[in-house]
């Protein structure tokens, strides 16, 4: 993902950021499809 | 605050992150649903009183993206993040006040004024810089971000029912609640505010199209054109037709299989109410994607196209198989989202990136207008049919058919668009920087 990503290739550093970036969002996320599944879900159970 | 420009070695894909801090934070505000039965039975309101902070919230989307537009490019992403953050969270610090000291109009005020700046200015902050980093993918890009602004809603309903569900729902209750959100989401886009920063030069990433080519117009010159007006109705039309579905979704599919054999239950159609949710974000990252690949005219052909057929298969033959009409409702309502995510890329395509912020603030404004004409529609002729004796899916025939209208309209709209005409484009646009930067570029990587 970051191969090409970037003025120049990112270090070691930069990607620990970005992957604490990304679960930074990813993780609520996450959550929010977790319970939207649930619910939908109930369309086939309900 | 000058914009923060990227050091070198910084990765593009730290911005969408960034970006979906703010769309994940305030998306939000679709589930300001969940705080209006605990505030009318603690401040013993109405329906219409609790809808209030929502709507001012929205019109104030509206108003801030558009007049607030020019102001976001000026003074860049980190700028807008910090006004948004600030705005948002304290419009939920205000209303944590209102509710503990039992006045509803700080509640409105705060969330409903103040965070709705919060929202406007943040729903704009991150296009204009995804665009930049992303010349490839702008359609990607922008996808992300404004995914988020529908994943907003799926966090924060069962978030903040649970959180009602442990402080209890008085008026203590719903104010606790209020300042956690308002503390929460004040930490969660502050990885936006730090991690935002715009590129360097005007070709980011090595063997992508400069950022500078084509018109450059000026949000000024924008809504002078025909193409922002084309645009503005293309959206309000695609809009108004996914809100048609939307707003009646669990009492249309109730209806349309009340008098078969298996008919829908309440639980059931809840489940098909978030899977539309689903469908509505998964619109805005993948159709939004498609459109780098086929192009934005293309892919307003058949959000809109599509979008008919849709429509005109529910109307005839929606009630005679479930899963049809269940599909086709996830098609329109994932044209309805890919419709909001397209449009920040298309608006690049025609105008450039010179103000692309700006001009999509103003063009936000078709977003407030369907807000009021999709409900109106669909409830004005739900009611009049009822009124009429009508039941089960004739219920709907009507509005389905102005939909379809709707979209046609639409369709041509689209077809109309053309390149902006020469006179609109900034003078001097940047070619001789473009190449500037390139030497630059090109001397720092030997």
């Amino acid at each position: 993902m970051t191969g090409d990503s970037s003025q120049s290739p990112p270090s070691g550093d930069r990607r620990g950021l970005i992957a604490f970036s990304w679960l930074w969002v990813g993780i609520p996320l996450g959550y929010g499809l977790y319970e939207l599944v649930r619910k939908a879900t109930q369309l086939f159970t309900g | 605050m000058s914009p923060p420009v990227a050091p070198p070695g910084w990765s593009r894909w730290l911005v969408p992150p960034a970006a979906l801090s703010v769309h994940l934070s305030i998306g939000q505000a679709y589930a300001w649903s969940v705080f209006k039965p605990p505030l009318e039975s603690a401040l013993g309101l109405s329906g219409t009183q609790s809808a209030l902070p929502f709507q001012l919230g929205i019109v104030m989307l509206g108003l801030s993206a558009a007049f607030g537009g020019t102001l976001v490019e000026r003074r860049g992403p980190r700028w807008a993040m910090t006004v948004a953050l600030v705005c948002f969270s304290s419009g939920f610090l205000l209303s944590a006040l209102g509710s503990a000291t039992e006045q509803y109009w700080l509640i409105v005020l705060g969330y409903g004024f103040v965070g709705g700046i919060g929202l406007g200015i943040g729903y704009i902050s991150p296009v204009s810089t995804l665009i930049k980093w992303f010349p490839d993918r702008p359609g990607m890009a922008t996808g992300i971000a404004i995914m988020g602004f529908g994943g907003g809603a799926l966090i924060a309903s069962p978030w903040s029912a649970q959180m009602l569900e442990s402080f209890g729902d008085d008026n203590v209750g719903i104010a606790l609640a209020f300042l956690v959100h308002g503390l929460t989401y004040a930490v969660f886009m502050l990885l936006g505010v730090l991690l935002v920063r715009v590129p360097r030069t005007a070709r980011p990433v090595a063997g992508t199209p400069a950022v500078s080519n084509g018109p450059q117009v000026s949000a000024r010159s924008a809504v002078r054109t025909p193409q922002f007006w084309l645009l503005w109705l293309v959206l309000t039309l695609n809009v108004t037709a996914g809100i048609g579905i939307l707003e009646k979704a669990a009492p249309m599919i109730t209806d349309f299989f009340a008098d078969t054999s298996a008919p829908v239950s309440a639980t059931a159609a809840a489940g098909f109410v978030a899977l539309l949710s689903a469908a509505n974000m998964a619109g805005r990252i993948g159709w939004s994607t498609t459109s780098d690949l086929i192009g934005r005219k293309n892919i307003y052909r058949v959000y809109l196209g599509v979008g008919a057929l849709m429509y005109a298969l529910i109307w005839l033959l929606g009630d005679t198989s479930k899963p049809l009409f269940v599909l086709c409702a996830l098609v329109i309502l994932s044209f309805y989202g890919g419709g909001f995510a397209t449009v920040p890329a298309y608006l690049k395509d025609l105008f450039g990136t010179y103000q692309v912020g700006a001009i999509h603030g103003r063009l936000l404004t078709a977003w407030s207008t369907a807000g009021v004409l999709g409900p109106l529609i669909v409830n004005w002729v739900a009611d009049r049919q009822e009124e009429a004796g009508k039941h089960g899916p004739s219920l709907y025939g009507t509005s389905l058919v102005i939909m379809i209208g709707l979209l046609v309209i639409g369709f041509v709209a689209n077809e109309l668009v053309r390149p902006v005409h020469p006179r609109h484009h900034e003078p001097g646009p940047g070619t001789p920087k473009e190449a500037a930067d390139d030497r630059r570029q090109q001397s720092e990587s030997a």
